[in-house]
């Protein structure tokens, strides 16, 4: 196309020497395991502190569990978030951002059906200064009258924005297929809900579901895991109540069924997402599980990958995933295709489904799982921020650092056996789920399909 | 921290090396995590792409996964991810990266997958008609099906730029994805994919020394070919304040993008740095100029970000490039109104420059900003690749927090200054679909 003498492609594939063997991998370097105090204190507050890596900062990762089974919670949920970080007795929302800024600092809030998360970051020097602006929002937070109504009015519009998205249409649809009104559903609240948020509303949601007990912190980077517990001993000591912040209520298993077609009108792209119920991470089973699922379509080198991509070109993408809440764990497939391929999509997901199920997985297949597992666990936990929404996550099931450490040893030990015993959680009858596309293009295969239910 | 000095090597095939450790050679500290990152950066983007072939740089890349003579299609994901470690490949405006992630007793491994592919790629018909459905998916997810797709770096550059090379869309036309061929893929890979043309970068857990061995042996025989003359892709400046709309059928709201023109971020990279300064003082944070102007005070818009650089990050490109300021607002707000508001801060920043305290804020976040990027060895990787690519100087990562530190308060006025209604592109996107939001 543009050197007017190339060589062809045929020419360019082979050299004289010919193919050559794959260099083998050479001894693994054992890592180190960060320093790591993990303690709860007195007002209920869980802190996990970890001295990792090379970089002057400090990761922050907060977790306060905050469901709400009123139908106004989402809304007011939502309003806090935004509002949270916008003054108190000492700061205006610019003196806020200011001081952050001084120490290199970040703060951000955002809410969901289960818990209120607040991350942030700042030049390790700062610590002090990220602490005190967010003790400072927990315990004298004042939602100012003018802040709550342009937030108000602004997240009218952003859940707009955000309804408008595919990808926030097909989740509302699969949470309310799979959990219909439990409060997990309820991920992005109503615009017209959202309109009656009154400042006095969320203050009293902050005094009601704002505390420290059952609450988590993280803090992972160059710092002194034994000297920061005592400096967030000292600086939250004035974060005191007698309630504990509400975990979500026990969701019902999710069970098998028809997919759901949901009519998107001009849609040039469907999104397939399904589900199945698994167990919790906490399970002996789920490393087996963890594993299983690689195969499947948890990794680019999976069946289904190779299978509806690489193969058939019918995605850009399609993975397997789990969705963990402390005391449950299902699976989650997903794929995005256009409307002309999607009923064939469908097909081969039941295909590869059914076929993980029944077919023992290769002996090849579970060892590069295996130690996929095992070296990403070691890459994503590699920087200060990786680490410390990893333990938050794993914290947030009622685990720590000593069950990262132990997660490799418990991988290599999962059996060829116990793998194909997990993988039959793959049944294609254990799945439920939602397509939302373009139902005029999409109805008629879909309907020859079968297990596809109809707008 | 100290950012440790990169070495550097260069083959004598033209293959320039970065190699940055995490600890010095002789240090007897145990250094970072095993884990190692290793980039290869070639010299072409989606600009050097010719009229017919809109998104071939990026089609080319995702070729370039498919297999090379000693693996079989699908051996390199197989291969990288089997060891542990993860790979991915980008197409940019000026260059195309490909990074793999792994334990570090991978390393022999990956540089062998990069080797191999530099030196003798399959290109096949099969792999190319299957990697044009999978693009024109990738193109459906992320710009046909989903509101403000490509909005701005697909929208705005046809409105302020008038070359093919400047203007056109990097993801592509599907009529031009379709029409590519082997033989396109042939004659590119030997035009643009030399190793006199391409960079290799290696950080992490390695042993200088013993990176360099495993360099040459795997790279030392792949031959030299000939270099292109880099082109230059400059144009004049706008003469005049450029308009046009862009309908969007699922976006429920309005939306506005300002295209400027920046200073060569190579040869007045000092300038170019004010821009990024300026970026920051206007919309990074809840204290900056724009977010207090135009979302808290006068609740014109939804979001506003200002940022130097078309694909979302500075100092990403070579000249030209573009400084965007985008904003997404309610239907009663009209354009002009937006428009005149960042008029109005921008001309009260090119008056009395910014406060001591807001350049202070901006030099805080960079440096701490740079340091989280870096703990990321995906990010160390591919920005020490990228600054040998366009700048020569792998070094410059390191400099760069003590010379943003350096922007003056009248060089950042200077840079409002030259943000001038009459030579920028306006972009305004309009949705079409019905009054429910979007297109459902």
């Amino acid at each position: 196309m543009t050197s007017a003498t190339h060589r062809s492609a045929e020419r360019i594939g082979h050299t004289e020497q010919g193919p050559r063997p794959l260099p083998p991998l050479a001894e693994p370097r054992a890592g180190r395991q960060p320093e790591t105090v993990d303690t709860v204190l007195e007002n209920g507050l869980r802190v996990i502190a970890a001295r990792h890596g090379a970089v002057p900062m400090v990761e922050l990762r907060l977790r306060i569990p905050f469901a709400g089974e009123d139908a106004a919670h989402p809304a007011r949920a939502e309003v806090l978030a935004e509002t949270l970080l916008t003054g108190t007795e000492r700061r205006d929302r610019v003196r806020m951002d200011t001081d952050l800024a001084a120490v290199g600092g970040t703060l951000q809030a955002v809410v969901d059906p289960e818990r209120l998360s607040i991350t942030g970051d700042a030049l390790a020097s700062g610590m002090e200064t990220l602490l005190d602006v967010l003790t400072d929002a927990l315990t004298e937070a004042s939602y100012p009258e003018h802040e709550v109504s342009g937030e108000r009015d602004r997240l009218v519009e952003r859940i707009t924005v955000a309804r408008s998205q595919p990808r926030t249409i097909a989740r509302e649809e699969l949470q309310y297929h799979r959990y219909g009104d439990h409060p997990f559903a309820r991920e992005v609240p109503q615009a017209a809900d959202v309109a009656e948020v009154t400042p006095e509303q969320v203050r009293q949601l902050h005094r009601d579901a704002v505390l420290p007990r059952g609450s988590t912190l993280v803090l992972v980077g160059d710092i002194d895991p034994e000297a920061t517990v005592e400096t967030v001993r000292r600086m939250t000591s004035g974060w005191h109540a007698a309630g504990a912040a509400r975990e979500l209520p026990a969701l019902p298993e999710v069970v098998g069924g028809d997919v759901r077609l949901v009519h998107r009108e001009g849609a040039v792209q469907s999104q397939l997402r399904f589900s199945a119920q698994a167990v919790p991470r906490t399970d002996e089973r789920y490393p087996a599980l963890q594993i299983a699922n690689l195969v499947f379509g948890g990794y680019f080198s999976s069946r289904l990958v190779e299978n509806i991509r690489e193969d058939k070109g019918y995605t850009y993408g399609a993975h397997s995933t789990f969705e963990f809440t402390p005391d449950n764990g299902t699976i989650l497939v997903d794929a995005d295709t256009a409307s002309e391929v999607t009923a064939a999509a469908l097909l081969e997901i039941r295909y590869e489904l059914g076929k993980l199920a029944l077919v023992r997985p290769s002996e090849a297949e579970v060892e590069s799982a295996r130690q996929y597992a095992i070296g990403g666990l070691l890459t994503s936990t590699s920087s200060q921020s990786g680490l410390a929404s990893m333990l938050m996550n794993v914290a947030a099931l009622g685990l720590g650092q000593d069950w990262l450490s132990e997660h490799p040893d418990r991988l290599r030990a999962v059996t060829h056996q116990q793998v194909a015993d997990a993988a039959r959680w793959y049944v294609p009858t254990a799945f439920t789920g939602v397509v939302v596309g373009d139902a005029e293009q999409l109805g008629e295969q879909l309907r020859g399909l079968g297990g596809v239910t109809l707008p | 921290m100290v950012e440790p000095q990169p070495h550097r090597v260069t083959l004598p095939n033209g293959l320039r090396v970065v190699l940055a450790p995490d600890a010095e050679p002789g240090s007897t500290a145990p250094g970072g995590p095993p884990v190692v990152g290793v980039s290869v950066h070639y010299d072409v983007g989606f600009r050097s792409e010719p009229e017919g072939r809109t998104g071939f740089a990026h089609l080319f890349e995702h070729l370039m996964f498919q297999g090379s003579e000693s693996l079989e299609k699908l051996a390199h994901f197989r291969h990288v991810q089997g060891s542990g470690g993860i790979f991915n490949g980008s197409t940019h405006q000026d260059y195309t990266d490909y990074f793999q992630v792994l334990p570090s007793n991978a390393l022999e491994r990956a540089l062998f997958l990069e080797a191999d592919r530099m030196r003798a790629p399959r290109l096949t018909e099969e792999n190319l008609r299957n990697q044009v459905d999978v693009v024109k998916e990738e193109i459906r997810l992320n710009v046909l099906n989903r509101p403000y797709g490509g909005f701005p770096w697909i929208l705005l550059p046809p409105v302020l730029y008038s070359t093919f090379a400047n203007a056109h869309n990097g993801y592509g036309d599907f009529t031009d994805l379709e029409r590519a061929t082997v033989d396109d893929c042939a004659a590119f890979f030997d035009t643009y994919y030399a190793p006199g043309n391409a960079v290799l970068t290696i950080t992490g857990d390695i042993d200088v020394d013993h990176a360099t061995d495993l360099v040459h042996k795997h790279f030392g025989d792949v031959p030299a070919r000939s270099v292109p003359e880099r082109p230059s892709f400059a144009e004049p400046a706008p003469s005049g304040e450029l308009r046009d709309r862009h309908q969007d059928p699922h976006a429920p709201l309005p939306a506005v993008a300002l295209g400027y023109r920046l200073p060569d971020p190579v040869g007045e990279l000092d300038e170019y740095l004010a821009n990024v300064v300026l970026a920051a003082v206007l919309s990074d944070g809840d204290a900056s100029r724009l977010q207090q102007r135009l979302v808290y005070r006068d609740s014109l818009v939804v979001d506003v970000h200002a940022g130097a650089g078309l694909m979302g990050a500075p100092l990403d490109a070579r000249d030209p490039d573009t400084f965007t300021i985008t904003a997404i607002h309610s239907p009663e707000v009209t354009t002009d109104r937006v428009v005149d508001a960042v008029d109005s801060e921008l001309e009260r920043l090119a008056t009395e420059g910014p406060t001591a305290e807001e350049l202070s804020r901006v030099t805080a976040r960079w440096s701490a900003g740079l340091h989280r990027d870096h703990d990321r060895l995906v990010s160390r990787t591919l920005d020490l690749g990228s600054t040998e690519l366009l700048h020569g100087r792998a070094e410059l990562v390191g400099e760069l927090p003590t010379r943003v530190g350096a922007v003056t308060a009248e060089e950042v006025a200077a840079a409002a200054k030259a943000l001038r209604p009459e030579a920028r592109a306006v972009l305004e996107i309009e949705p079409t679909g019905d009054a429910d939001g979007g297109a459902a």
